[in-house]
Parts: C-alpha cells; sequence; structure tokens
C-alpha cells in the first residue's frame, strides 16, 4: 500500500465515521488534522464527494479557520498568546525575547521540524498572563527561560 | 482524608499537575489513604494551585500558592504551614461575593453526579420540568436574566420567540466559544461545574420544545472539551440527557469571529463563518434554517438557580435593568486576578482597586478594559461608573462578557488602538466592507498619526464612524469602542509632533 492509498483511507474513515451527523464538515477537518498532523489535498475532492459540494466550498472552510493546516507542522506546537490580558503584562516584550531564542517568526517551524511556533489570541489563561500553550499543556505567567525549559526536551 | 488540588487550565497553567504527583507520591510514601479530588477552581488564582486538605469528619482548609516542594510538609504539620489560608469561606476575597451562578465551581470534583446533587443540582430541571414550558420562560423573563455573552438581550424574551416558533424539529445552542481577552468564566464554568451547564440547557431544551443541544466550545480549551464531553457521558447514563434532550459538543476552528450567534450557526452547519445578515432572527430561522436558542455559557448556566430559587430571587440583585449577578473577571496588570461573582452595580474603582488590589507591578494603574478586545479603555476618572450594562453605555463603554483588564502606566495608548484594528483585520469574517477594508486602513491611519501626520486623526474618526454604523456585526461595529476611547481619554498621545517622530 502506498502511502497515498494509506492516507485516503484515514480520510475515508474519518468521513464514514461522521456520516450520520449534521453539518459534519469541521469535526471531519479536526479529526483529519489530528491524524494526519494536516488536512492534505487529496481530501479535498474526498470530502466534496461525500459531502455533495464542490471543491471550491470544502476549500473555502479550510481556509477561513486559523486552525486547519494544508501543510504539516512542527511534532510540537507552542502557542503564545498576543492579546490584551498578556500584553498588559509584557506580552510582546516577552515574546520578541522567546522568538529570537528559538529563532523562529510566527508560524515557523525549526528546521528538525520538532516545533512550530503560533501566535494565539488568548486562551482563557488571563488570570496568569502573559500565557502560552505547548501542545495541550497550559502555561501561566511565562518568561524566556520557563518556555526555554518547557522546549528543552521536544527534539 | 480528602485532598483537593484543582485541575482548572488557570490552576495547571501555574503548576497544580505537579503539586497533584508530589500529593499522591507522597501519601503513598507514607502509607496515608487518601482521595485526591481534581476539582475546579475557587477563582482566586493568585493562590493557585489552591490545595484544600479535608479530614474525615474535620474542616476544609486551604494551603497556596503551593509548589511541589511544599507538600511534605503539608503532611507534617498542616497547622503551621507558612502557606496556610483557612477556610475558603472565611477569606474576605471569597465571603465578600454572590455566588449563585459559580457556587459549585472549585468546591466539588466537576464529574461527581452524585457531589452535584448533594449541593443542588437538578433541583432547577426537576422544577422546570413540571412546569409548563410556558411558565418556565416566564420565570427565566421575570428574573430580568440577559445575555451574559456580552449583547445583553433579555433572555426569556429570546425563549418566548422560539417557543412560540411553529417548528417540527428546534434546538438549542451553546456559545461557548470565549475568544475575548480577559474573560475566562464560561471556560472555568465548564471545567468546574459541567453539568451546571447541562441542566440549563436541558431546561431550556423543554422551555421551547427543543429536544437537541450543541455546546460550541472554542479549540484554545482541550480541558473544557474534555471535561463538558465526559459530563455528557455521565448524564446520559444517568438518564437526565436521552430521547428528551440530547446534547453535543462541537470544537471551534480558532476564527474568533464564530463567537458572534450567526457565524457560530455557520460553523456549525460546516461552512465558513460568515456573518449572516439579521433578519431573520435565529430564534425563527437559525441553526439549519429551524427556531433556535443561541445563548452564551453563562447565561444558560445562570438559570438552573433561577428555577431551583425562583424568578424574584435573582431579579432582587443588582441594580437598574441590570438584574442578578455577573461573574466578574478580573485580568491583566492587577495585583489578584481571578473570578468574582457578585450582583451587579460596584464601580469600577472598587472592583480594580479594592477587590483587585490595585496593579500588580504596584505602579499608578493607568487605563482598564472592560468588555474584551471590542470593550472601551476606561481611565481613572470614569472608575466611579456602578458595573451594568446602561451605566457603562452612558459612558460610552460596555461591559461584555466582564472581562476587566488593567494597564498601568507604561501601557501605549495609541499602540493598543493599533492592535484593536489590527485584531479586526486578522480576524474579520470578510463579508462586509467596513470591517474587512476598514481595519486594515485603521492601521495604516493609526501609524500615520504615530508619525505625526495631522491629517490622520479627522480621518481615523471618520474611520470609526463608518464602522460602527456600517458594520453587520460586532466585531466591525464595535471595535471603534477601544479605538475611539483610547483617543478621547489619551489625546495627548495620539498627538505626536512630526519632531519627536523623526
Amino acid at each position: 500500500m502506498t502511502d497515498k492509498d494509506a492516507t485516503q483511507g484515514i480520510v475515508a474513515e474519518v468521513i464514514a465515521a461522521h456520516s450520520g451527523q449534521d453539518g459534519p464538515l469541521l469535526p471531519m477537518l479536526h479529526d483529519i488534522q489530528s491524524a494526519l498532523g494536516h488536512v492534505p489535498e487529496i481530501a479535498v475532492p474526498m470530502l466534496a464527494d461525500a459531502l455533495r459540494t464542490t471543491t471550491a466550498e470544502i476549500y473555502g472552510v479550510l481556509t477561513f479557520y486559523h486552525d486547519f493546516k494544508r501543510a504539516p507542522q512542527g511534532r510540537h506546537v507552542l502557542r503564545l498568546c498576543r492579546a490584551e490580558s498578556c500584553q498588559a503584562m509584557g506580552a510582546a516584550a516577552n515574546n520578541d525575547a522567546i522568538m529570537q531564542a528559538l529563532n523562529l517568526g510566527w508560524h515557523d517551524t525549526t528546521p528538525d521540524g520538532a516545533l512550530t511556533l503560533e501566535p494565539v489570541y488568548c486562551l482563557g489563561l488571563c488570570a496568569c498572563s502573559p500565557s502560552a500553550m505547548l501542545d495541550e499543556r497550559p502555561m501561566g505567567r511565562v518568561r524566556p527561560e520557563t518556555i526555554a525549559a518547557a522546549v528543552a526536551g521536544l527534539r | 482524608m480528602t485532598i483537593y488540588v484543582p485541575a482548572d487550565a488557570a490552576a495547571r497553567a501555574l503548576g497544580s499537575d505537579e503539586v497533584a504527583a508530589a500529593v499522591a507520591r507522597e501519601a503513598e510514601a507514607r502509607g496515608i489513604s487518601l482521595r485526591l479530588v481534581r476539582n475546579g477552581t475557587r477563582g482566586m488564582i493568585w493562590l493557585e494551585p489552591l490545595v484544600e486538605i479535608e479530614p474525615e469528619g474535620g474542616i476544609r482548609t486551604a494551603f497556596g500558592p503551593l509548589t511541589a516542594a511544599d507538600v511534605p510538609a503539608l503532611f507534617d504539620a498542616p497547622e503551621s504551614h507558612p502557606k496556610a489560608l483557612g477556610r475558603v469561606e472565611d477569606m474576605d476575597w471569597f465571603k465578600s461575593q454572590t455566588r449563585l451562578t459559580f457556587a459549585r465551581v472549585g468546591l466539588i470534583d466537576p464529574l461527581d453526579l452524585d457531589a452535584y446533587r448533594a449541593h443542588g443540582g437538578l433541583a432547577g430541571l426537576a422544577t422546570a420540568r413540571a412546569m409548563e414550558p410556558a411558565a418556565v420562560v416566564q420565570q427565566v423573563t421575570d428574573s430580568g436574566l440577559r445575555g451574559r455573552g456580552g449583547a445583553g438581550f433579555p433572555t426569556g424574551i429570546k425563549w418566548n420567540t422560539v417557543l412560540k416558533a411553529q417548528a417540527a424539529q428546534k434546538y438549542i445552542v451553546c456559545n461557548a466559544d470565549e475568544g475575548d481577552s480577559g474573560t475566562f468564566a464560561d471556560r472555568m464554568l465548564m471545567e468546574g461545574d459541567p453539568f451546571c451547564l447541562i441542566e440549563g440547557m436541558a431546561i431550556a431544551g423543554h422551555a421551547v420544545g427543543a429536544d437537541r443541544g450543541y455546546v460550541y466550545i472554542r479549540s484554545e480549551y482541550p480541558d473544557a472539551i474534555r471535561i463538558m464531553r465526559a459530563a455528557m457521558d455521565l448524564a446520559r447514563r444517568a438518564g437526565i440527557l436521552g430521547p428528551v434532550f440530547d446534547m453535543e459538543v462541537r470544537v471551534g476552528a480558532g476564527a474568533y469571529v464564530c463567537g458572534e450567534e450567526t457565524s457560530l450557526l455557520n460553523s456549525l452547519e460546516g461552512k465558513r463563518g460568515v456573518v449572516r445578515a439579521k433578519p431573520p432572527l435565529p430564534a425563527l430561522e437559525g441553526l439549519f434554517g429551524k427556531p433556535t436558542v443561541v445563548n452564551n455559557v453563562i447565561s444558560l448556566a445562570s438559570v438552573p438557580v433561577i428555577l431551583a430559587e425562583g424568578a424574584a430571587f435573582y431579579r432582587d440583585f443588582g441594580i437598574g435593568r441590570s438584574r442578578g449577578t455577573m461573574p466578574l473577571q478580573l485580568a491583566g496588570n492587577i495585583a489578584r486576578p481571578g473570578l468574582y461573582e457578585c450582583a451587579f452595580g460596584l464601580t469600577l474603582d472598587r472592583i480594580v482597586n479594592e477587590i483587585g488590589g490595585g496593579s500588580a507591578t504596584g505602579r499608578p494603574v493607568k487605563a482598564v478594559q472592560v468588555g474584551g478586545p471590542l470593550g472601551a479603555y476606561f481611565p481613572p476618572a470614569l472608575f466611579d461608573t456602578p458595573f451594568g450594562y446602561e451605566e457603562f453605555g452612558a459612558k460610552d463603554g460596555l461591559i461584555g462578557h466582564a472581562g476587566i483588564v488593567v494597564f498601568d502606566d507604561s501601557a501605549d495608548m495609541l499602540g493598543m488602538a493599533r492592535f484593536a484594528m489590527e485584531f479586526c483585520a486578522v480576524e474579520s469574517c470578510g463579508k462586509c466592507t467596513p470591517c474587512r477594508i476598514g481595519a486594515t486602513r485603521g492601521v495604516e491611519t493609526l501609524d500615520r498619526i504615530a508619525a505625526g501626520d495631522p491629517a490622520g486623526l479627522p480621518l481615523l474618526t471618520d474611520l470609526c464612524e463608518t464602522m460602527r454604523l456600517g458594520s453587520l456585526c460586532a466585531l466591525g461595529g464595535f471595535t471603534p469602542y477601544p479605538v475611539m476611547s483610547a483617543v478621547a481619554h489619551f489625546p495627548d498621545e495620539f498627538v505626536r509632533s512630526r519632531e519627536a517622530a523623526e
């Protein structure tokens, strides 16, 4: 079985799993991304076919939402909050220092594919600003040192 | 012995998982058998991780903020522990609240249905199901409850429209797309007392004749998603959810505009989260074109206590047309950040300086943004404003979801105004021109003002007026609030001389 067949198989399984749901496109896209790390090109016509719509409609949805990625991301994702509460606690300078230390800009991935950096506008951790999330681990009152320690073991 | 170590995301962000692990390790090493409960948070985030110990038949006492290193001493001599706080209920900050919606949050194991029942849970649903639907709607109307998500629309009127709509299928949609910076009440409620939201939605379903509900939770809240799903499974097994009313969680995908109710409905249907023009109202043509109640988490979670205690009980709290209680979310640069539930009517000064303890940095407070990224910046001169929908409106502000973000004197207000425009540009759904293009032009105009262009300010004012009047939803329509309030209250920062810029 080729990689392409395997990918198609996974997409087909996800589609089948949600076939009984109303308005299933977002749950399908989430599940495809969680299984494959992104939503591959090959999934688009399959989704259009299953939902009896056009590929243009599927692309429209896929590109509208910040969460959905069309190319693989790093194995881990670090999200740094940029919203007002975190700014009030020095997030702008903090984030700059973290980006410099990691040598990453927003949406960049390290050359070894270990870590992607994403901006986020509020994690609901505003009472311990500035905040971050490493994969699904919430982090409060972050400083460049705490982030450095958290990502040190990821590679 | 029972030990409570919060698993709320904010407590976890401050190391509560490590503390819980240390508690379990220490107990095992000492051969002590204990029940370790991962509760929600009591809301005093500056004291998290806040651990509570309840000896068999004894008094539940608190310790915090703890690190794993503080744990052994907890077992040695809790009475003399340097971080002992006494009973939570006796602490001034906690005692001065009126906890109706958040009564159980932090107190119980969020997924313990028996504990939920023992602390008053399901009483509202039992009362409601023994009543005619119209009578339930009347109770909610009489309580004076208004939409806690920010719009402040009377909940009872919305429910009544759905109740009277003729349709074979109706829906309850819970808006849990809490994207405003400085707000976390929805998250805390879902993580700390998920059955309360389930109960509120089941009551809504009975009241309007809907048998199906959706909770649309933002993807930034993985803990809330997991806990809500687990609670729904438990509620289904206990027969609370089932054929009469059932519900599911749907996960957003990182689009702020999906907090707008019509965008949210499009997103639930699997479409781009663009705004719909109103009318038709979602109450008449909502999800999949059917009559739909769309309410915020806190609106729905306020309903069980209203049914259990009666409309008058709830209505007696508050001021003017702002009835009941509001969970204030204290955030940003504030000494005592957290969630403080109280009746409407406290002045902003009391909230920021007495309850919040002033700035975290100890520097003078310069501005407070109330109501999220689309809320106005209030200077200390407006701190005598009482917390209420109309009272804030009268000062060109809004209370929104009651997020209160404090800034000290180092804040750059032109920078904050620029950020508001930039945020609107990033998050605009693109459907209407004033928001889509206006926000980008707003960033450029603020840059011109920063560079010393005297023509910039009148242009910005005109642009904000166009966005306010011409946008379909609150994203474009309310972005002028932070921008123009910054201009109005901090005018010096928007008149930068060309010399200074060069």
